[in-house]
Order: C-alpha cells, then structure tokens, then sequence
C-alpha cells in the first residue's frame, strides 16, 4: 500500500486479486487478457494458493466453482467468446449462491471479431449473462489504478450478498500501462473468517451441500425470490459512479470504462470552448445508477451515451430517466476508441439539432 | 448378538430413488463403505452429476457438491487444489463422463489430479429416458437409434479405461461391475484401492462399474444382469488397466 507502481492493466488485475486474497485462479489463453493467467501462474503459488491452465474456459469456470465452494477466494478471467463458453457455470454459481470473481477483458465481437478493447458484452454482463433469473455484480474501472483496486470490492460484494461479481475491463486497459497504487491493505485470506457453507472437513456437523437444483413444486420460486431481496439491497447500497461537472450542466455524457475516458477528453473540450456539458460514469453496471440519472433528468436539456457497441446502456440510460429528457448516442462498435474530438463534434451536433434523438454509427 | 450388516455411516438413512434393478444404490454403497473402511468420510468431498446420480449430493454423509453435466473432474480439481487435505471424489455416468465431459475427463487424467472417479457404465442414458449413450452397444436399441445403433450412421462405443490407460497421468483404472455379488466384492477392492491411490498421493484414480439399467434397457432387473455378462462384458472386459506404484507427483500442491 502506497507505493507508486507501473503496470500493465491485466497484471494490475491479476496482482489486486492476490492482495485481495485470491488463492485460486483457473483459466484458458485468450487474446487480450493472457497477462492475468501469466501472471498468476508465478504469483499464486508465491502466495501458497494454487493456479491451474484449465484445459478450457468451460473447465475454467468449474474449477472456479469447486474452490469457491470450498470458501476460497478465487478467479477466473477471459475476454468475450471465453466468457460466453463460462456462462453456464456462471449461472449454476449464482443458483448456489456462490461468491464467486471473475473478469471479461473485452474484445470486439460477434463471433471470433477482433482482438481491440471494445464494450459489446455489456448486455451479456448486466442482464445475467447465462440461463435462468438471477444478477452479477459488474464494476467497469476506467483505469490501470482501478484495474488494481476492484477486486478487492468484488470480493466483498460477492461474499456479503453471496453473488457472482465480475470486472468489465476490455483490450485498452488490459493492455496498456499506468502508474497505481493498490490503496488498501493486502488481506491474508487466512484471517477471513470461513463462510458457514463452505465444503471441506465435516468433522463435528452435519454434512453440507452446494448445488442449484431443486425438483421440489414451488421450492425453486421461493429460493429465487429470497435471493431476489439480496438483488434489491445491492440495488440500495452498492452503486458507485463517478461525476464530473455535472452540477450546472445541460448535456450529461455518459460513458463507462475506456469510453469514459474519451468521453472525459471530450468534457475538457467543450468546456473551453463555454459549452455546459457534464460527466456521469456508471463504475457499477449492476447495480445501475438509476437514482443519479433520474435525478439529472429533471434538470438537464440530454444525455449523450458514448459506448464503444452498437448502443446497449443506452437502453439502461433511457429506462432511468424514464424519458424525461432525449438520450442520444454516440456508438463505436466492434473494436474502435472514440475520440475526445469526435464525440466533441457530436455534442455540438446534438446541442444544435435540439431535442430529438439520432443515433451515429460511423 | 452378532451383526453381520449395518448401513454405512457414510450412506445418509434416506429413501433412495433408484429404479428396482439399478446398479446405482450399490455403486453407492461401496463408495460409502469404502469410505468407512478407510476412515475419511469426515474429509471427504463428492460431486454429484447430471444424470440419474444428480441426487447423489443428498445420500452421502459427507460435504457434496452437484455440478452442470460433464464437469465433475473440473469441480473436483478446484475443491482439490483448495483442500488438498481433503479426499475428492467425482461420482459420474457414461452420458456425464465419456460424452458431454469427455475433455474434463481426459485433462484431469492428464493433469494427473489428485482425484477418484466412480465411473458407472450402464451404456444408455437413465434421466433423460434412454438415449443413445457413447458406450452404448453396437445394435442395442436406444430411444435415438430405435432400430439399434449403427455404427454407419452413429459410429462405436467408446471404452473408457482403455482409452486413459494411454494416458501417463492415470495411476489407478480398474473395471468391475456389479451384475453379481461375486463382482460387488471386487467392485468393493476397486473402489477402496483407487481411494488408497488418492490417500497416497499417487494422482488421478477412475473406477468403471459396468451397471444394469433396467428401466431404459426394457429388461427386467434378472435380465439386466444377464445383459451385462452376456453382451456388455465382451465389449467391456473386467480387470485392471493400471495401477502404478510409487511416490508421485502430487498435483494438489504447487
């Protein structure tokens, strides 16, 4: 804590999970997040936890379910087609009500598409992602810094609320490097008091059991609503997002992860140039900022959703503000990086054509 | 009084679900009379599969996890590699092992995982109401090739313990059955004996139980028995595949 360190975003992410506790870490090579299973590969063992080179990302995500279960902390990582093949396993975690922590450095999709940092899979990350009802907490960092310093936060998120927590991250901040500092405490798992669920040695309980089925009438409903109350605390307590000079703007840009960063570029921009524009970055995707968004819809003229995909929080975006202003939007899909200029040239373009919506994809 | 039988501590005092005739509930038993045996049912951790043993999770008395289909081995690594203290069992069928979860399988074989799978062989499916399994005889009759399997059309089924014996990471693969109590015995040493290769850190163990199913075979429970000696076995032969002595490379611990 309180060292100054430059690294790259996926080692920052892979060195947070260990200091975060993390012992377990199971994953499968895929392009742009190779550094996080590289780098746990050496780490985890120096730590005395355990890695494995699963022999898929199906594989992976079971390992992760088996450790998890055993109280571990633990971690999987991939970028998009790897995190689609972990999604059944995602879900059987979520119906155990397992705390589990995983990361999705996204690539452009569909299909094989690119290997470039892209937004496509928020859809996929924010409605649950597999089958069946259930919620992952999604934090989006916007920074190498952050990259380091989330985990942390899933990891205590997941196991209050017993929830899949994920990090949605993408190429240009696995990639690149920064300055950070881990601003916490490194946590030794072994003074983490040990979950009453956990599998291991029954020596003086009962037996316990993981699983997500129930064959029972009606049984199945009851567990899913019970656990949808937990859904509904987090919606209470855990959103965070950030807010730049929004307090006397009358465009609000809205952007999370790397689009946020463009998105802030822009902000300066049109600022020097009198324009009264704002930022507000949703850093939890799950739960939404709703609450924040509603509240500046009744006193600003739009929102200019900037998302490097064809436009999927848009929607969000527009279900928070209950379409009480015009939400329009700036899409980059498929792997590029919008500019601070262009998106400052869409914002007077949105400012002069007044209401009404229009969506770019250039 | 002399009692010669008593349920096993490890097996819960629960209903089971099985069809009369199913080898399941003495697949079952052995586990848990091994477990007994070798005193590690307070250490011990078993993953239940998709499939007709999906409950499985709810007869053992010990910790039990129940996984999607096919992945048992991967679940079982995590637990391992976590707990290594603790004796990891992955309790799976043939649709479960040889098809949807042939890779984990195979990997966890590989990876020499400080594991045991009871691996039991009815060569149909059970849950799903008897389709064609990847060890399904060739020309017996399955509810998705219901004039007999085709090895033009659906190809041959596979052999299991066969196929691992290539692979240098398995320590311990034997094939029993329980079509007599003659074979329920020597089920009974397979089971321990793979348990024991665990204990001893000797790397990834399987046990294959050629079972009867006489629900999704249309036999009676006699003739299942009779199915298995008569045209699972010649397919299927008994005996030990491997069983490599020696300190081992423990996979459990980095």
């Amino acid at each position: 804590m309180g060292e100054k360190l430059l690294m790259k975003g996926n080692d920052a992410l892979a060195e947070g999970a260990v200091r975060a506790g993390c012992r377990f870490f199971a994953g499968y090579p895929i392009t742009p997040q190779n550094e996080v299973p590289e780098y746990m590969s050496w780490r985890l063992p120096q730590a005395g936890g355990a890695f494995v080179q699963a022999e898929s990302e199906v594989a992976a995500i079971n390992m992760l379910y088996g450790a998890a279960a055993t109280g571990t902390r633990s971690m999987t990582s991939s970028s998009s087609p790897g995190i689609s093949l972990k999604q059944e396993g995602i879900s059987y975690c979520a119906g155990a009500d397992l705390p589990i922590f995983f990361a999705n450095v996204v690539r452009g999709g569909p299909g094989l598409g690119n290997i470039a940092g892209a937004q496509g899979d928020y859809h996929q990350s924010v409605r649950g992602g597999g089958h069946g009802d259930y919620r992952t907490f999604v934090m989006a960092p916007n920074s190498v810094e952050e990259m380091g310093n989330f985990p942390r936060r899933c990891y205590e998120v997941a196991e209050r609320y017993r929830v899949p927590a994920m990090i949605l991250s993408d190429g240009v901040l696995g990639q690149m490097m920064e300055p950070l500092e881990f601003k916490f405490p490194e946590v030794d798992p072994k003074t983490l008091k040990a979950p009453d669920w956990a599998l291991g040695e029954c020596r003086g309980r009962k037996n316990r059991l993981v699983g997500s089925y129930d064959l029972n009438e009606g049984r199945l409903e009851i567990l899913t609503v019970n656990r949808a109350q937990r859904y509904r605390e987090i919606e209470e307590k855990e959103v965070v997002f950030e807010s730049r000079q929004c307090e006397d703007a009358e465009l609000v840009l809205v952007a999370y992860g790397v689009a946020a960063r463009a998105a802030a570029a822009a902000l300066k921009l049109a600022r020097a140039e009198g324009i009264k524009a704002g930022l507000l970055r949703p850093i939890t995707l799950w739960p939404f900022p709703k609450r924040q968004l509603l509240e500046l819809a009744g006193r600003v003229k739009g929102f200019l959703v900037v998302e490097m995909s064809l436009g999927q929080m848009v929607e969000d975006v527009r279900l928070a503000t209950e379409f009480r202003a015009p939400v329009h939007l700036h899409a980059r899909p498929s792997g590029v990086t919008p500019t601070g200029e262009e998106i400052l040239q869409k914002i007077k373009d949105v400012m002069k054509a007044g209401k009404g919506e229009r969506a770019c994809c250039k | 009084m002399l009692q010669v039988t008593k349920r096993p501590e490890s097996l819960l005092d629960v209903k089971m679900h099985y069809c009369p005739g199913c080898g399941h509930g003495v697949a079952h038993r052995l586990v848990a009379e091994a477990m007994d045996e070798l005193g590690i049912r307070e250490r011990t951790v078993g993953v239940a599969p998709v499939g007709c043993a999906v409950f499985a999770d709810h007869y053992f008395n010990c910790d039990m996890i129940q996984g999607p289909h096919g992945r048992g081995p991967a679940i079982a690594t995590g637990i391992k590699r976590s707990r290594p203290g603790c004796v990891v069992f992955s309790y799976q069928g043939d649709g479960d092992l040889a098809s949807i979860g042939m890779a984990e399988t195979i990997h966890s074989a590989a990876r020499s995982e400080n594991i045991t799978i009871i691996f039991i062989n009815n060569a149909i499916y059970g849950m799903t109401g008897g389709q064609m399994a990847p060890t399904t005889l060739v020309g017996q009759k399955a509810t998705t090739c219901p004039t007999g399997r085709d090895p033009r059309v659906n190809g041959y089924p596979i052999r299991v313990c066969e196929l691992l014996a290539q692979i240098e990471g398995a320590k311990y693969l034997e094939r029993t059955s329980v079509h007599t109590a003659a074979n329920v015995l020597k089920a009974k040493k397979a089971v321990k004996k793979a348990f024991q290769c665990q204990l001893e850190g000797r790397g990834f163990s399987l046990v294959e139980i050629v079972s009867t199913c006489p629900t999704n075979m249309g036999l009676s429970p006699l003739d299942a028995c009779k199915f298995v000696q008569e045209k699972m076995l010649p397919q299927y032969p008994l005996g030990v595949f491997k069983d490599i002595e020696g300190g081992k490379h423990d996979a459990s611990r980095n």
